[in-house]
């Protein structure tokens, strides 16, 4: 018998609104063609499992948190890059609809 | 009390998530994120998570969405028209919702006693202090304190990753100059 957890009673609705969260930006992918709305959506993702990480760390410990930080660098080093790259984007035709974005289509 | 509070901010952020996919504006849509950001960082100080919460508000919405903010305004964008996609893309959202609904109804099946027993349960990853040996001559301060928590372990066990996150953000930022300087 395993000693009593701690029972953390905002860990299933956390864990419930982090899947909301990440399903609202998987549909934002699929569903938008803007490039920055759909950066947008990445981020939401990001958040979302950034909650379902502080939502564990109530029990597991305090390496959630600190899984946490470390996404939240790469979040930021991908917003930089990923925007600039949006910038390159519109320099070259006008335009951040990405079906206009087929360079690599052959 | 605390769920109450809980639920009210999970709701300002479902709406404002929703929001942010459907709005036609991209400026709006990072308006709508803001709120999104703003509760989440709401709900990670109720989850305990002080320190979090507010490097939240400071990362996400004092650097990633104004420069979002910045870039919209940067390229001066028309007012064209819908940009959904085709019914390809929608088909594909609306099974992504559904799966979510299964997700939730078998969510709703736990109460927290059960899932704290689950989650405690589980198998545990690798040792931390394992993986990255280097950091094992290092003694744990044990003081009860929301920064100390956080950064005793951040700066001894997790040493390596922490200075590897500086060569990345390095990287980063000269990619980002790169890319945005020259003509592609």
């Amino acid at each position: 018998m395993p000693p009593a957890a701690p029972i953390a009673p905002l860990l299933g609705p956390a864990l419930g609104l982090s899947a909301v969260l990440f399903t609202l930006g998987v549909a934002g992918v699929l569903l938008r063609r803007n490039a920055i709305v759909l950066f947008m959506c990445i981020e939401l993702m990001l958040n979302a499992v950034n909650l379902a990480f502080i939502a564990l760390a109530q029990l597991q410990g305090v390496g959630g948190q600190i899984m946490v930080f470390f996404v939240m660098t790469v979040a930021a080093a991908e917003a930089a890059v990923g925007l600039a790259i949006i910038l390159a984007i519109f320099r070259h035709n006008q335009s951040v609809d990405l079906q206009n974005v087929n360079l690599l289509h052959g | 009390m605390t769920e109450i509070v809980f639920y009210i901010l999970a709701a300002a952020a479902v709406v404002g998530a929703a929001l942010c996919v459907l709005q036609r504006s991209p400026i709006a849509s990072a308006l709508w994120l803001m709120t999104t950001m703003f509760s989440l960082a709401c709900i990670f100080v109720l989850l305990g998570a002080q320190l979090i919460g507010i490097l939240q508000v400071l990362v996400y919405v004092g650097a990633v969405l104004v420069l979002f903010l910045f870039v919209v305004m940067l390229l001066n964008l028309s007012h064209e028209g819908s940009d959904l996609r085709g019914p390809w893309g929608v088909g594909a959202a609306v099974v992504v919702i559904g799966l979510l609904a299964v997700e939730l109804f078998g969510l709703w099946q736990y109460t927290p006693a059960r899932l704290a027993r689950e989650v405690a349960q589980a198998p545990q990853l690798a040792d931390p202090r394992l993986a990255f040996p280097a950091a094992l001559s290092m003694h744990a301060v044990a003081t009860p304190n929301v920064v100390e928590d956080l950064a005793a372990p951040l700066f001894q066990t997790y040493l390596i990753p922490f200075e590897v996150t500086s060569v990345l953000l390095l990287a980063a930022a000269v990619g980002a100059v790169v890319l945005a300087k020259r003509r592609i």
